[in-house]
């Protein structure tokens, strides 16, 4: 029987009542009385000087209340990037500023020059075409390599080059140098990772108000982390004590790792309604969003694989360029490095890998971290390679994963993490089983008589979740902690409200974590709501990204309701004369071991609020727990997926016939929201591979700047998925034992997809050794052209 | 937007009259003139809607053809000339989504003549008659590169007749963002010949594949284009696919919609 309560139960999403009704309250719906509009000009080159900026004749047009330039920022902190990362000579990372409004210089299409306020949009969008501004282009720099070649225009004046950081990491030098001389094949690999726009359904808002009596500001923002915004834009840009500054993420309708990070519209809006003691609205256009939000991936990777005569792998090394935009964003200096080369080993016992990673400015926007963040391009290379190195060797792609497979765990990789546990056997047994491998050859067969090609391709993955702990990454560079918080407050009559630090935008929270509490005290769910998203009622916590919420947050939950019952059981002895040493909870009721005697969970709540009858020289009257929560490790979700492609040999284009996903997510709490998440990932995974990709032209204008040329994937590019968590290994450190679930499909996809596209070309015929996504029918089209 | 005033007229003739108006401009369903006025890319002082005039909608079958008004929906063509002209219908009825065929016309499709709408091709290939209130025009005379027609300032498409060929079909492979044709071809055949339209390939618009038309006129047939191949002077480079990749589909596509036909 499935449990229909607690954890592990199938339990329907209850926000999706609000969302599915469209009573959700997202930030554009928050209105203020006295509200002003805001509107970015922003730069439509993608490098130059402002020479002559006069905004006099825009400032009388109707309705405008003020508009800033860079100079009202002079003086006044820029955006942090929250990581510092140390090269490979000791060096910290080059850090040049990122002002809120343009100073003197524009760096990207779309970095943002002016903000006019108007007491309407369309007065201050009026103004803004009015504005009198001259730009002297500059030569942008775009293409990675060219960037860091001698003589290349540089995006920072002040920088020696458009080097950010040269990255090294792994396995001592002589190790891999002694692998590589000692092979019996190299396997060498180049590839792209493409750079991607996250596209949340509900593009960037931010709506600030100011309280000058109390000199309080209040920010309404579109933001996965509420309280990290808080920081980084109180103290570190605009100056704002905490206890003066809140700052609420209300519904947000996606995030994907985009909305992690501080931008300059919510810090601008927050700084202005100050100002001019107005509240200010700002709410992007999708044009904006894919001009001013951080975008994902775009590495550019050469990666080798040393094999000995029996096919063990026993060394690996890449070289990667990654792209970090015109300036550095939020995490953008970590991806590449701690997220990315951390995950190089993947499922093998390769014993020797050494990863490098120049990180490069560019005149584009700031990339960042997107569903997966260096995961998703660890696997990518890592698995493309194991597969090309399969066909190299005429070996099957299968054998040879199993063949390289860690085995026993704990195991600590060349790559300074220590991967509790998994089980990477089971995952590729029932990822065959799923697939159906003894029926391809029939399927393929089909497919050729319909006149189609069909390939399989297959791959692992590893990814680490729920980053930490806070002082291991502290040594790393983080200028954050990563724990989380929760606070557990149960009311008079038993009912609870929990304040979280994770914050949902899709993930279920508000349905999952009431079953893990009701689970631990044996009440109903119902009893239970979720709080988060406000800093004024929540802990402080550091959000929802990286998959990690249930294991970092959902842990400090746990770590609440263990106080909560702790104290419960001392109000039940009591209220029952009996030894707090003998008294069990279950069910929700509290009983003394070996007797009939018994209180409900609701006398006992009611006791902790109304006193009368309580240890008051014991213990203190009501019911209110926080725990923080810092992680002892990653968490280490692993899987086999496997994916059946047709191609139309006359046009190239692929189709997805069959998609089979094999995850270790430890233990569900919500096995139906643990599919839906895996579901979401592996479409974004699918559209990584065959269809989004991010241009930009030599001048550095954005190609793929909408929907007409920026190819989402849509319901009919996907299949039906198989999906499956049943292998599961738990988390050992965590209370759970569980391990995350929300990027895994799109980490684990894009290989898959792409091995099998390259299978069905090289079974016709095709010598194909690689093709870069999007694997678009032009591309399959060129590749077959030979 | 910039702000701007709508009429709705309720005839051509106060519709024509409304846009003899300094900078009024025909609005048919909007699928491209609304987001062009929400990029502020278009500053119109009034919109003129030909959404109210009753006399340019529907589809009429007259002496083996048929008039489809101006004002039209594609989603009315897909449904109304199913029977009598399923390529037709089946070509309207996979434009967009259905918010786009509900809303989009045939007339304000052609009067745009977007190089990669559908469309086109079907008037071209159908050789069809593009009938305004001032004239009629023939296809081959009416499509005169991208985005550009024979009309004139103020006509207006009031209808669309075309003849009804014994046999069609129009195969769009989809530009994979936009679900424009990234190159679409409408095979007709007529008693005295074969007409191939060719759209979303050329940087001057739609096409006819003359010497596919010469092939097929003789052998109706998937195996007469053998050895036929356009060239990739003149075709559209982007994103999405080469000149010589849209030269190599435009084959490609003929062939399956013969086959289809």
């Amino acid at each position: 029987m499935p449990k229909d309560h607690g954890i592990g139960a199938a339990q329907k999403r209850r926000e999706d009542v609000r969302f599915l009704t469209g009573a959700g309250q997202y930030t554009d719906d928050i209105n203020v009385y006295g509200q002003t509009y805001c509107h970015f000009l922003r730069s439509d080159v993608a490098h130059g000087k402002i020479t002559s900026l006069d905004t006099s004749a825009a400032e009388a047009m109707p309705g405008v209340l003020r508009i800033f330039t860079g100079k009202d920022f002079e003086g006044i902190g820029g955006l942090p990037c929250g990581w510092q990362v140390t090269d490979k000579n000791g060096d910290p990372m080059k850090e040049p500023p990122h002002p809120v409004l343009a100073q003197g210089k524009v760096r990207h299409v779309g970095d943002p020059i002016c903000a006019v306020i108007a007491e309407t949009l369309d007065q201050a969008r009026d103004a803004a075409e009015a504005i009198e501004l001259e730009i002297e282009d500059l030569p942008a720099v775009v293409d990675m390599r060219a960037a860091l070649e001698t003589g290349s225009a540089k995006v920072h004046d002040d920088l020696e080059d458009n080097l950010c950081y040269d990255w090294q990491f792994g396995s001592d030098q002589a190790v891999v140098d002694k692998a590589f001389a000692e092979a019996a094949h190299v396997t060498t690999l180049e590839l792209v990772n493409n750079r991607l726009v996250a596209n949340p359904m509900e593009p960037r808002v931010a709506v600030a108000e100011y309280a000058r009596a109390k000199d309080e500001s209040t920010l309404y923002t579109t933001s996965q982390n509420p309280h990290v915004i808080r920081l980084l834009m109180g103290a570190f840009v605009l100056g704002i004590p905490e206890h003066k500054l809140r700052v609420v993420a209300p519904d947000v309708g996606g995030g994907f790792g985009t909305k992690i990070f501080h931008y300059a519209e919510e810090a601008f809006v927050t700084f202005a309604a100050r100002q001019i003691n107005r509240p200010v609205k700002w709410t992007s256009t999708r044009s904006e969003a894919f001009m001013s939000d951080a975008h994902g991936r775009d590495h550019v990777t050469k990666i080798e694989l040393a094999l000995d005569a029996e096919n063990n792998f026993i060394g690996l090394r890449t070289d990667t360029l990654a792209n970090m935009g015109a300036y550095l964003s939020t995490f953008s200096s970590s991806v590449p490095t701690w997220l990315h080369g951390t995950l190089m080993a993947g499922n093998y016992k390769t014993p020797a890998i050494q990863v490098n990673v120049k990180a490069v400015f560019t005149n584009t926007v700031p990339v960042d971290a997107y569903r997966g963040a260096g995961r998703p391009e660890a696997t990518f290379q890592l698995e493309r390679l194991v597969d090309k190195a399969a066909r190299e060797l005429g070996v099957d792609p299968i054998k040879l994963r199993r063949q390289n497979f860690i085995e026993s765990f704990p195991y600590a990789t060349p790559v300074a993490v220590e991967y509790d546990t998994g089980d990477y056997v089971a995952t590729m047994d029932k990822l065959e089983e799923m697939i159906g491998i003894p029926g391809f050859a029939a399927r393929r067969a089909e497919s050729e008589a319909k006149g189609k090609l069909r390939g399989l391709g297959v791959n692992c993955y590893i990814e680490a979740c729920g980053i930490a702990p806070s002082n291991l990454v502290g040594q790393l560079g983080a200028r954050a902690g990563l724990y989380d918080a929760a606070t557990v407050r149960v009311n008079a009559t038993g009912s609870i409200s929990v304040m979280v630090g994770a914050h949902s935008h899709g993930q279920g929270h508000e349905t999952a974590f009431p079953q893990v509490v009701a689970d631990m005290l044996g009440i109903d769910e119902s009893m239970i709501d979720i709080v988060h998203g406000d800093t004024s009622k929540i802990p402080f916590g550091m959000g929802t990204y990286g998959s990690r919420s249930l294991a970092v947050c959902g842990s400090a939950m746990v770590r609440a309701t263990e106080k909560i019952i702790n104290k419960a059981k001392k109000i039940a002895a009591h209220l029952m004369e009996a030894s707090e040493g003998d008294i069990e909870l279950k069910d929700g009721m509290f009983t003394v071991a070996g007797t009939d005697k018994s209180v409900a969970w609701g006398d006992v709540t009611l006791a902790a609020y109304v006193p009368h009858n309580y240890p008051l020289t014991e213990i203190e009257p009501g019911l209110e727990e926080t725990a923080f929560y810092d992680p002892a490790n990653f968490t280490y979700p692993a899987g086999a997926y496997a994916c059946e492609v047709e191609v139309d040999p006359e046009t190239g284009k692929v189709t997805i016939e069959r998609f089979a996903a094999a995850d270790d997510f430890g233990n569900v709490v919500n096995p139906m929201i643990v599919e839906g998440q895996v579901h979401g990932g592996l479409a974004q995974g699918i559209g990584q591979a065959l269809l989004e990709n991010c241009v930009y032209d030599a001048d550095g204008q954005l190609l793929s700047a909408s929907y007409m040329d920026y190819a989402m994937p849509r319901a009919g590019d996907v299949p039906f998925y198989m999906v499956d968590h049943s292998c599961a290994t738990p988390c050992t450190h965590n209370p759970l034992g569980v391990k995350g679930c929300g990027e895994a499909g799109a980490i684990g996809s894009p290989p898959a997809v792409v091995n099998a596209v390259l299978d069905a070309l090289n079974h016709a015929g095709h010598d194909v050794a690689h093709i870069d996504m999007p694997v678009s029918p032009h591309r399959v089209w060129q590749a077959m052209q030979g | 937007m910039y702000s701007f005033d709508v009429v709705r007229p309720k005839s051509v003739a106060d519709a024509v009259a409304a846009l003899g108006e300094e900078e009024a401009q025909a609005l048919g369903g909007g699928q491209t003139l609304i987001p062009s006025l929400k990029q502020r890319l278009a500053m119109p002082s009034v919109l003129v809607s030909l959404a109210a005039i009753d006399e340019i909608k529907g589809v009429s079958s007259e002496g083996g053809g048929l008039t489809i008004g101006g004002g039209t929906t594609h989603a009315t063509v897909a449904k109304d000339c199913a029977a009598s002209y399923p390529a037709l219908a089946a070509m309207a009825g996979n434009i967009g989504d259905p918010a786009v065929r509900n809303r989009g016309t045939i007339g304000g499709s052609l009067a745009n003549n977007d190089p990669a709408a559908c469309y086109p091709a079907a008037a071209l290939a159908s050789g069809a008659t593009i009938v305004t209130n001032t004239r009629e025009i023939a296809a081959d005379d009416y499509f005169q590169g991208m985005f550009t027609t024979a009309l004139e300032e103020g006509e207006i498409i009031t209808a669309v007749k075309l003849p009804i060929p014994e046999k069609a079909a129009y195969i769009k492979f989809e530009q994979p963002a936009s679900r424009f044709a990234l190159v679409g071809v409408f095979v007709a055949k007529f008693t005295d010949g074969v007409r191939v339209a060719v759209t979303g390939a050329s940087e001057e618009g739609v096409f006819r594949w003359t010497e596919a038309e010469a092939a097929l006129s003789g052998d109706f047939s998937a195996a007469a284009l053998e050895g036929l191949s356009v060239s990739a002077d003149g075709l559209m480079t982007d994103l999405h696919g080469s000149a010589a990749y849209r030269a190599h589909l435009i084959g490609v596509l003929t062939k399956r919609a013969v086959a289809q036909a």
